[in-house]
């Protein structure tokens, strides 16, 4: 069944296609989850779904309540399309280093952009959303990083849909970021098949975002539980540029720069098993498409130059 | 045999503003004992009595070292130690 009574109806159930040139050998599979093919081409409308409809339940939102959220864009493109299509008005603070085309998108969807400041990347955009907050008691800041409905959005979603389609997966690879769909698909794999391992691929940035004036600012998502990982990789723009054009060149998907970390971090398993002589059947999430990227240089040129296009940027 | 370890710019104070140092050991502690041997104070901002400070990352050859054995990660020659602050991504 592919009719749906609206656009919001139609998020999730994303088609899980095989890589057969990129996959190492007949017995070591790598499976594509396509979540640009979600409404606004992402992952995150998942999560946005989800926890709008729980504040609804909860009775957090009335009619023509102001939203507000600290994001790089995804999960803000995400929530304006949500909120438009529910009567809701957003407001997001996004730092200043994210593509040209997060911000034109979050405006086309009909939301307001208060920037944080590039140093600090993702960690000053929480930090100014809270100060916002305390000042307009009245908005409503559904909090990515912490609110419960994104991981579970995962957990009965993304996780069962990947268990039905692919029985014999034994890995599941995504990104770490505000980590719902790795805190969700891993606690639904806990219950459903404790043996899948569940692995993190960390997109690693430039000095920039890393820029905190003391280490006691740094930040850890309040979903984030490390028991549920197998474990975790760092990726640098270099590994994932790479990997996103072999995406392209090897098996015609376009993808963002982040899917390109998770590709690493998924080949790296591969290799493994290989080594290893084990069968697998390793899931990654394709988080969006490269649309939003084009501008970034991500795309033209050598890897060095788009490494270096990317530094100093949020990219993933 | 010493070991690279790349320094994040908050902790290059210690570094004498250095990106990337050489350090020596066989387990992540060991290294970061010497560490601390020629950048005094260094180790105490990665860890406490309870391990690695809740905020720093290591990373041994891009594997989070929360997931090998944590301080007690076996060091071999070659590796790539990188430390970092926990950022927020989403």
């Amino acid at each position: 069944m592919v009719r749906f009574d609206s656009l919001l109806a139609s998020v999730g159930r994303t088609p899980l296609v095989g890589l057969p040139t990129l996959s190492p050998s007949p017995d070591v599979r790598l499976w594509a989850k396509l979540e640009d093919r979600n409404p606004t081409g992402s992952v995150k409308d998942r999560a946005a779904l989800a926890m709008v409809e729980q504040a609804e339940r909860d009775g957090l939102l009335t009619p023509g309540a102001t939203l507000l959220e600290p994001t790089s864009g995804n999960t803000g493109i995400s929530l304006a399309m949500v909120a438009k299509q529910r009567g809701y008005r957003l407001v997001c603070v996004m730092p200043e280093n994210t593509s040209v085309e997060r911000a034109q998108l979050l405006r086309m969807w009909g939301a307001t952009i208060i920037p944080s400041p590039a140093a600090g990347g993702s960690n000053e955009a929480v930090r100014v959303a809270k100060q916002v907050a305390a000042e307009h008691p009245d908005w409503v800041m559904l909090y990515q990083y912490g609110n419960a409905a994104n991981a579970q959005a995962h957990f009965d979603t993304t996780g069962p849909e990947l268990l039905e389609d692919l029985p014999s997966i034994t890995h599941f690879v995504a990104g770490l970021g505000t980590t719902g769909t790795l805190m969700g698909v891993g606690r639904y794999f806990r219950e459903a098949k404790p043996s899948v391992e569940i692995v993190a691929a960390e997109p690693r940035y430039g000095e920039l975002v890393y820029g905190l004036r003391n280490l006691d600012e740094g930040f850890v998502p309040e979903l984030y539980d490390a028991s549920l990982l197998t474990t975790r990789f760092s990726v640098g723009p270099g590994d994932a540029v790479r990997r996103m054009r072999e995406l392209l060149e090897q098996e015609g998907i376009f993808a963002g720069v982040s899917t390109g970390a998770i590709l690493h971090a998924a080949m790296g398993v591969a290799t493994k098993a290989v080594r290893a002589g084990r069968e697998a059947d390793i899931a990654f999430i394709v988080c969006d498409g490269g649309w939003k990227y084009l501008s970034t240089g991500a795309y033209e040129g050598s890897i060095d130059d788009a490494e270096e296009a990317l530094d100093g940027q949020l990219w993933a | 045999m010493p070991v690279e370890v790349r320094v994040p710019t908050i902790l290059r104070s210690f570094t004498a503003g250095e990106k990337s140092v050489a350090a020596s050991g066989d387990s992540l502690q060991a290294v970061i004992a010497d560490l601390d041997q020629s950048y005094p104070g260094i180790a105490e901002r990665l860890v406490d009595e309870s391990g690695l400070r809740r905020f720093v990352n290591v990373y041994l050859n891009d594997e989070d070292v929360r997931f090998l054995e944590g301080l007690r990660t076996p060091i071999a020659d070659n590796d790539a130690i990188t430390i970092l602050p926990a950022v927020a991504g989403g």
